[in-house]
């Protein structure tokens, strides 16, 4: 297989988290909700999922709510806020994930009023920026912790106390966050906070929703009294342990995984550097060490992503919930990047497997395939 | 693969089981089929296709992709649809939710009149209260003793602004089986929308979609061998039926259900539903066998009341009340065995089973009845310890009770008028 360089897409499972998870696809297939022994045996492998993401945020256990993954949690926070409140505003930033701008359109078609927020050229969520855009009528405030396509952090503590100064709940999408850098719930002053297994190293159907106690919601989904009346459905099990496990390896080894990839990514990125005609996107502001969004001028991204593939590169143009898109990054646009250049955009995200030699690997490829493409044009070859 | 468990055969599965307690909670959860579990691993660790099935831009992604859509046929191919009218859900659950709440809320302007029955799984029960409190008006039907509906009842509730019928296939407690056919025939000639529960007959009763006249069914997996944490809602075609989405995003599933679909989650439903599809009618016949050992070596019991239809019903599921017997008790004294007493969602509550209720079971019996649900790995030593045991503890408990007593002596308890202390 292909080298794979796509990892906000979603990422390999671990194998220790596999193990964890091995038993509760065998032996302890029990229903949480059952009374009887091996009922109970899966309830206890749940509340330890639940302490394990906890602790990855530093939130308290009781404040986790488990769901289908990043998505529903996201509808959750947003549309399961809002049906709780009157009708008033919401504002979420330019470079929201779907599952937070589609919810929030969604208010919008019920006689919410949406509102959204301007990022500047660093893709930065500004505390004027915020201020600016809420009105006394906004209740609700989502802005994302790191982006999926730029890696970009916003000042999340920051954006949290202004608008909760006005009234307003804040919400953080953290699903590209957690285990990629320190994140703390109970310090940075959201309310709501989405996490995702997948992304880091757990499997695909699981996520939650860190929730504020005093906070009222309407459930999403409703028949059960799982998840204290807060998500009903059997408890994916064997899923929800290979998220804990995911998540307590994420919080030990955060650390040196920053380190890693912080090294691959400054290597990648200066190599990228000397290539002409490369725009690094959003370099300037505080990134993940696994994101790196860049674009060459004159060069179709598609193009790009078809070579590379072949030449045994897995990597993305953007968001894979839109990659069946041919629309430029929404990400990028409001960045104020210009349509053709953000046409070309690409974005190389890196894993805890990924080696110094398959970033060489991935830059000769890259220059040849440029080359090759710019029909050996002078502009573009170093 | 290094894994032992994903390499187990089936006897060596049984071998498994054979430790106590005996599992007869199929009905709750089923464990994942060794053959299921195998498939799955090839789509988690880094040797294998763990990609995102909506990334479009290399090999991991298309591969993804690919498993998915031969899920889709074999959940599919189990209830005769077309693979365009599977939606992947997170469960049945999802599922129902799915069905009542996006029919409701795509339909409002054309009625706003449901139909459910008071046994439906309370995932049906709770959306229809949650659509009560956005103005919408349900009627909940009382089934007969038997646990089925009298489709005569049926057709007297239906009226010109109904939108939607909801009648599970298969009772999760009871097990008794509706005529799905003949119900589809009354609502399709009026033009109103029907939904099937179907989580617990998959895999269990022959679906024919082409003949019956459904136009959602929620599907589960964690009932036939295949993984929790996922489902599918049917959306039929042909006429079309439409739904507004209760999950919003990247606009997967056509729109109807945005999320990363979980690759190895589907393909183990896909596996476990392709197993279903091959085995079910030979294992029906065995585990109807067991149940008849399990109903017979029980028939001599006194004052046991067989509760919904024996005949209308899987033969996966008993379900019997013991008179005067305290239900806490029987479950506690019964701890060899894992068994329940109403459904597992509701389990953690003490109330009496409002399935029971609604066939007209007293709350002393609703109390005291207890779920037996075999399945796959359900053996002949599994039922010949259970009614030994299950013989021991009525007669232990018995002997302990005051009420067992007057019976005995020919007073009927319910008739005493007890002083007041």
């Amino acid at each position: 297989m292909s080298i794979y360089l796509d990892h906000n897409a979603t990422t390999p499972l671990d194998e220790r988290v596999l193990e964890a998870m091995l038993p509760y696809l065998s032996s302890r297939f029990g229903n949480p909700s059952s009374t009887h022994t091996v009922g109970r045996q899966a309830r206890a492998a749940v509340e330890q999922a639940r302490e394990q993401v906890a602790d990855l945020v530093h939130a308290h256990p009781s404040q986790v709510v488990f769901t289908s993954g990043g998505t529903e949690a996201n509808n959750l926070a947003i549309k399961g806020y809002a049906d709780s409140q009157e009708t008033g505003a919401i504002a979420v930033s330019a470079i929201e994930h779907s599952s937070v701008l589609a919810p929030a359109a969604s208010l919008g078609r019920r006689g919410w009023q949406p509102q959204e927020i301007p990022v500047d050229g660093n893709g930065t969520v500004s505390t004027e920026a915020l201020r600016a855009t809420l009105t006394a009528r906004t209740r609700l405030v989502s802005v994302m912790l790191a982006n999926n396509e730029s890696g970009v952090i916003q000042d999340i503590a920051a954006l949290a106390s202004i608008a909760r100064e006005q009234g307003a709940v804040f919400h953080t999408d953290a699903v590209q966050a957690a285990g990629r850098l320190p994140v703390d719930f109970s310090a940075c002053g959201a309310q709501l906070m989405t996490v995702s297994a997948h992304k880091i190293y757990g499997p695909k159907g699981a996520g939650a929703l860190i929730v504020d106690k005093s906070l009222d919601m309407t459930p999403l989904l409703h028949g059960g009294e799982q998840e204290k009346g807060r998500r009903a459905g059997t408890e994916n099990v064997a899923a929800l342990v290979g998220f804990g496990k995911a998540a307590e390896l994420a919080r030990q080894e955060l650390v040196s995984r920053m380190e890693t990839l912080g090294g691959l990514k400054a290597c990648l990125e200066e190599r990228l550097a000397q290539l002409p005609g490369v725009t690094i996107f959003a370099q300037a502001g505080p990134r993940v060490a696994t994101t790196t969004f860049f674009a060459t001028a004159g060069i179709d991204g598609e193009a790009l992503l078809l070579n590379l593939d072949q030449a045994g590169f897995a990597v993305a143009s953007g968001a894979a919930c839109e990659s069946g898109h041919q629309d430029p990054s929404h990400v990028l646009l409001a960045m104020g990047v210009e349509r053709d250049l953000a046409r070309s955009a690409l974005r190389v995200s890196l894993g805890i497997s990924n080696t110094q030699q398959q970033i060489d690997d991935f830059i000769e490829a890259l220059t040849a395939i440029r080359q090759r493409l710019c029909g050996g044009s002078a502009r573009l070859t170093a | 693969m290094g894994y032992p468990v994903m390499n187990m055969t089936a006897t060596e599965m049984n071998q498994t089981f054979r430790k106590r307690p005996i599992y007869l909670d199929y009905a709750a959860t089923t464990p994942v089929d060794p053959r299921v579990a195998r498939k799955m691993m090839a789509y988690l660790t880094p040797d294998t296709e763990f990609g995102n099935p909506s990334s479009r831009s290399h090999l991991y992604g298309w591969h993804a992709e690919e498993a998915v859509e031969a899920a889709r046929q074999q959940v599919a191919a189990l209830i005769n649809a077309d693979p365009k009218e599977i939606v992947w859900t997170s469960g049945a659950t999802e599922s129902d939710n799915l069905a009542i709440k996006g029919a409701a809320h795509f339909y409002h302007n054309k009625g706003k009149h449901l139909i459910t029955c008071k046994t439906e799984h309370m995932a049906v029960l709770d959306s229809c209260r949650q659509l009560e409190q956005e103005g919408f008006e349900v009627t909940y039907l009382t089934p007969e003793p038997s646990g089925l509906i009298d489709l005569n009842k049926l057709a007297a509730a239906l009226r010109e602004d109904t939108l939607l019928v909801s009648i599970m296939h298969v009772n999760n407690e009871i097990g008794v089986i509706q005529d799905i056919e003949a119900i589809g025939e009354l609502t399709r000639a009026r033009g109103i929308i029907f939904h099937v529960d179907a989580a617990q007959s998959a895999g269990k009763v022959p679906i024919d979609l082409g003949r019956m006249k459904v136009d959602l069914m929620s599907l589960s997996a964690h009932k036939i061998y295949g993984p929790k944490g996922i489902g599918a809602l049917y959306v039929r075609r042909q006429p079309r039926v439409r739904i507004e989405a209760q999950i919003h995003g990247g606009g997967h599933e056509r729109g109807m259900r945005s999320g990363t679909l979980p690759v190895h989650q589907i393909v183990g439903m896909g596996e476990a539903f392709r197993i279903a599809k091959e085995e079910m009618r030979e294992e029906n016949e065995h585990i109807r066998q067991l149940r008849d050992r399990l109903l017979a070596g029980l028939q001599d019991i006194e004052e046991i009341y067989l509760n919904g239809d024996l005949e209308q019903r899987v033969p996966h599921n008993l379900n019997i009340s013991f008179n005067y017997v305290e239900g806490e008790s029987l479950i506690m004294a019964l701890k060899d065995i894992a068994v329940s007493s109403g459904s597992a969602c509701t389990s953690a509550s003490l109330e009496p089973s409002y399935v029971l209720r609604a066939i007209g079971r007293s709350e002393e019996l609703a109390h005291s009845s207890i779920r037996f649900s075999l399945g796959r790995y359900t053996t002949e030593q599994d039922i010949d310890y259970t009614i030994d045991l299950i013989h021991k503890k009525i007669r232990k408990l018995r002997e302990l009770s005051p009420l067992w007593e007057m019976h005995q002596q020919g007073v009927d308890p319910a008739k005493v008028e007890w002083a007041a202390h």
